[in-house]
């Protein structure tokens, strides 16, 4: 039978390889789908990965899908170096876009974007802390998962958004339509590139990544999260305030998803309504991961995954597969990564049956 | 003997294993003839541990030939050795805790078993070696003599003809020890021969006919241990001369630094210890020592002082200020140093460098001020630290798991001495740590004693708290008894104390 065996030493080249073959796996394989799809492989390589980029509005679209991804998985990369696991950025999303919408609406009679659109970000921020301090307040308090409170917590933002547009906040002229009024301009955020979609929330997305490159390297309360990941014990004999980190880290997470909720509906949407997020939150956690919760991996990670979803909407168009197309290729890339990455630790031998029962 | 004619029991020829990082055997001849008791002696990772598993089947040689009762084998395995009449008694025993004895035993064996009949024959072969163990007990309610007693019970069935004992009396008392020797000697006289590994040189020149010594991986030297002096033998072992300790005749004790104060604590591991009713002061420039067989409460100890498990404000009192609530961070402030027994995981993340290792316990000494931390400084002490304890490690960048188990508690001890200690406690100092290293950490305890530092030391090792210490208290079944200056105690009385009222009642009800 097959055993893993550990490595006496993991390659430190291979820990930075692994997501590239981690893609490289998922390509191959894709290709065999399509095949299978009946799809000429080449063909749908083609409109899976080099249609939607390649012209500049296509790049625009890559950098308004990977912009909120980057910036969620850098918050949410704050609480896994702790191995705090957030789960639910989507509904700390969701809620950071009602905080920020509901801004919006009431003060729709402010006509300047310096002042609405500030107080929007600063809304929406609160809207996914607060989401995520529940897990944080139950985890610290009673020692639930914070796995298990903040994932729930996605239905229950789902179905508040539900109801506020399908009642309070409906559009009163939308036909009865379940979705709220569109914003009025000074709530929304100005494009920043000719010729495509590409909005000022990018800034917010730089700016947190410079934050997180400077926080992961240079504070100690950083250090102290690292330390409580890779060695609770060693946590506990120095004296880190574990309740702290727990805060520190769905918090931080919180705030990521509720600024990419603000983003969203101040930029490309322009109202409150139903999806706000094509599942950027669940996306943001394999974009993490992928990235090595790491600042520079997670851009080059969020703009493959980007291209997934890309690639996914060109495949329905010029070849008509279904949607869960980008879905098969975002858990492929996840699949492989983990897969590679048991590799790194560990390798495969033959043992013969005897040794087994022996031992 | 007369059968000096017959072929040795076992004989190994040029064995050589190699790993990706280190050659563990290189060139070995070993052998063992019938009804010798043979100790094979070295420094941890001397390549003691690689040998013996190859001689069990556990490892394979990469060559070098295997001769038993004069024959070729190549061992395959643990039950081809087994089937051979090999028998090994590891250091770290194998037990299921809910499980009884005999079902532990059963399950050791390589052929289905009659319960029934399995029993009686513990019993009887208990019995026979002065071994007494119940069947039917669980092994959780066992003391960790009577779980050794298992373990060589469940070899003795199979009725070996060469038994491997790894390191077998770390866990035991002096008394056990004596128990466990009379039943060894035994199975010698009946024919069976016994490898006996260890680096306690007493208990070999009192048990051993033959030793083969190791070091770097190589045979060094053969010896008669009875011919031979501890001293003399530890040279073998370590290659050079051993240093003397130099300790100050007079000392002029402070106050109170550490104050235990009626500590008690249930545990809610259900093979836990719980505290009872501990006190202890430990004065500044002294060194008290806390012996006991491992698992009676040291543990539960060391987290409720190091603030782990922080409890009752009164428990514990750092230099006349309460600090039984206070977690670890809070405490050091107030001057406590703590070195825990498990380095790697605990004292030191395996996967960090060195550098950021020094920022764990070091941070509030200037390497981080106002929260960030200054890599300069952090590499600065911790260059310093390698360079004044003598850790051998690549530099401060250095992965704190690529350095052997040694080396990381030098750095370790090292980095809390570094940060100015008002009273330190540290577990296990020398664990695991060679010959030479082991007497420079003893050294720096007393020269930090002298210095004024209260010290406080929980180790297994007698023979290391008689080396050092001022005072020694016992601890067993989660009471501390009370302190006693060496002068006025002796091994003979601090053994009988960790064999505790506790085991030898349990012993009296099964035997009544």
């Amino acid at each position: 039978m097959l055993r893993l065996e550990l490595r006496p030493a993991p390659s430190r080249l291979m820990i930075y390889l692994s997501p590239l073959l981690a893609m490289a796996l998922m390509l191959v394989v894709g290709m065999i789908v399509f095949t299978i799809l009946g799809q000429p492989p080449l063909k749908a390589f083609h409109a899976f990965f080099v249609e939607p980029i390649n012209d500049w509005y296509g790049f625009g679209e890559l950098l308004i899908k990977s912009s909120p991804l980057a910036l969620i998985a850098l918050g949410l990369a704050v609480g896994f170096r702790a191995n705090i696991w957030n789960i639910g950025a989507e509904g700390q999303l969701i809620m950071g876009a009602i905080a920020a919408g509901g801004v919006a609406l009431w003060l729709h009679e402010t006509t300047n974007a310096w002042i609405l659109l500030p107080l929007m970000f600063i809304a929406g921020a609160l809207g996914g802390m607060f989401w995520a301090s529940i897990p944080a307040f139950l985890r610290t308090r009673f020692n639930t998962s914070e796995i298990l409170v903040s994932l729930m917590l996605v239905y229950v933002a789902n179905l508040i958004l539900s109801w506020l547009i399908h009642g309070p906040w409906r559009d009163p002229d939308g036909y009865g339509f379940p979705q709220s009024k569109l914003f009025e301009s000074s709530a929304i955020l100005p494009i920043m590139m000719e010729g495509t979609r590409v909005h000022a929330g990018l800034f917010i997305t730089v700016l947190a990544l410079i934050a997180a490159g400077i926080f992961f390297r240079w504070s100690l309360t950083a250090f102290q999260m690292r330390v409580a990941g890779l060695a609770p014990k060693a946590a506990l004999y120095a004296g880190f305030k574990q309740k702290k980190m727990v805060w520190l880290g769905l918090l931080a997470g919180g705030a990521a998803a509720g600024l990419a909720g603000t983003s969203e509906v101040a930029g490309p949407i322009g109202q409150l309504l139903i999806p706000i997020s094509p599942g950027y939150g669940f996306a943001a956690i394999i974009v993490a991961f992928v990235g090595r919760l790491h600042p520079v991996g997670i851009v080059l990670a969020s703009l493959l995954m980007a291209l997934l979803y890309l690639g996914g909407e060109s495949a329905q168009m010029q070849l008509a597969l279904p949607a869960a197309v980008s879905g098969v290729f975002q858990g492929m890339l996840l699949f492989f990564l983990l897969a590679t990455d048991v590799l790194i630790q560990f390798k495969l031998r033959w043992v013969s049956k005897a040794s087994v029962g022996a031992a | 003997m007369s059968l000096i004619a017959a072929p040795p029991r076992l004989e190994l020829r040029g064995i050589t294993k190699r790993y990706p990082s280190v050659v563990a055997n290189q060139d070995i001849d070993l052998v063992v003839q019938p009804s010798e008791i043979h100790a094979l002696l070295g420094e941890n990772g001397a390549g003691k541990s690689t040998l013996m598993k190859i001689v069990y089947g556990v490892v394979k040689p990469d060559t070098g030939s295997v001769f038993w009762n004069g024959q070729a084998v190549k061992i395959r395995s643990p039950a081809q050795a087994r089937a051979l009449g090999i028998g090994m008694v590891f250091q770290h025993f194998s037990l299921f805790d809910t499980l009884t004895v005999a079902q532990n035993i059963a399950l050791a064996l390589d052929q289905k078993q009659d319960m029934q009949a399995l029993s009686a024959r513990i019993v009887e072969v208990s019995n026979r070696y002065g071994l007494p163990l119940e069947p039917d007990r669980l092994v959780h309610l066992l003391s960790v003599g009577e779980r050794q007693r298992v373990e060589i019970v469940r070899c003795l069935l199979q009725e070996p003809q060469l038994l491997i004992m790894d390191e077998p009396t770390s866990v035991l008392t002096p008394q056990a020890v004596r128990k466990l020797f009379e039943t060894l000697r035994r199975l010698a006289a009946e024919g069976c021969s016994i490898l006996y590994i260890s680096h306690k040189l007493d208990e070999i020149r009192e048990l051993c006919h033959t030793a083969t010594v190791l070091r770097g991986g190589k045979v060094t030297g053969m010896a008669n241990p009875q011919l031979e002096s501890s001293k003399s033998l530890a040279e073998l072992m370590i290659g050079k001369e051993l240093p003397a300790y130099r300790r100050a005749s007079t000392r002029a004790l402070g106050e109170p630094s550490l104050v235990i104060n009626d500590l008690s604590r249930a545990t809610t591991d259900p093979f836990g210890t719980s505290l009872k009713h501990v006190q202890l002061s430990v004065h500044a420039g002294e060194i008290v020592g806390i012996a006991g067989v491992s698992g009676n409460g040291q543990q539960e100890l060391l987290y409720a002082l190091s603030g782990e498990q922080p409890g009752r404000r009164e428990e514990v009192l750092i230099k006349g200020q309460e600090a039984g609530q206070l977690d670890a961070a809070e405490r050091r402030s107030l001057g406590l140093r703590f070195v825990p027994e498990e380095r790697l995981g605990r004292g030191a993340v395996p996967e960090m460098p060195l550098e950021l290792n020094a920022l764990l316990t070091g941070y509030a000494n200037g390497l981080a001020p106002k929260g960030w931390i200054q890599y300069a400084k952090i590499r600065e002490f911790s260059k310093a630290c390698i360079e004044r304890f003598n850790v051998k490690a690549g530099g401060p960048q250095a992965a704190a798991k690529s350095l052997s188990g040694g080396n990381v508690q030098k750095y370790i001890v090292g980095r809390e001495l570094m940060l100015n200690p008002q009273v330190l406690i540290i577990a296990q100092p020398t664990w695991g740590v060679d010959v030479g290293a082991a007497s420079f950490i003893r050294q720096t305890l007393l020269d930090l004693s002298q210095a004024g530092v209260a010290v406080l030391v929980i180790s297994e090792e007698l023979d290391e708290l008689f080396e050092i210490c001022d005072q020694i208290a016992v601890i067993e079944g989660g009471q501390l008894s009370p302190a006693k200056p060496v002068a006025q105690t002796s091994v003979e009385e601090i053994g009988l104390l960790m064999g505790g009222t506790r085991t030898s009642h349990v012993t009296e009800q099964r035997v009544a």
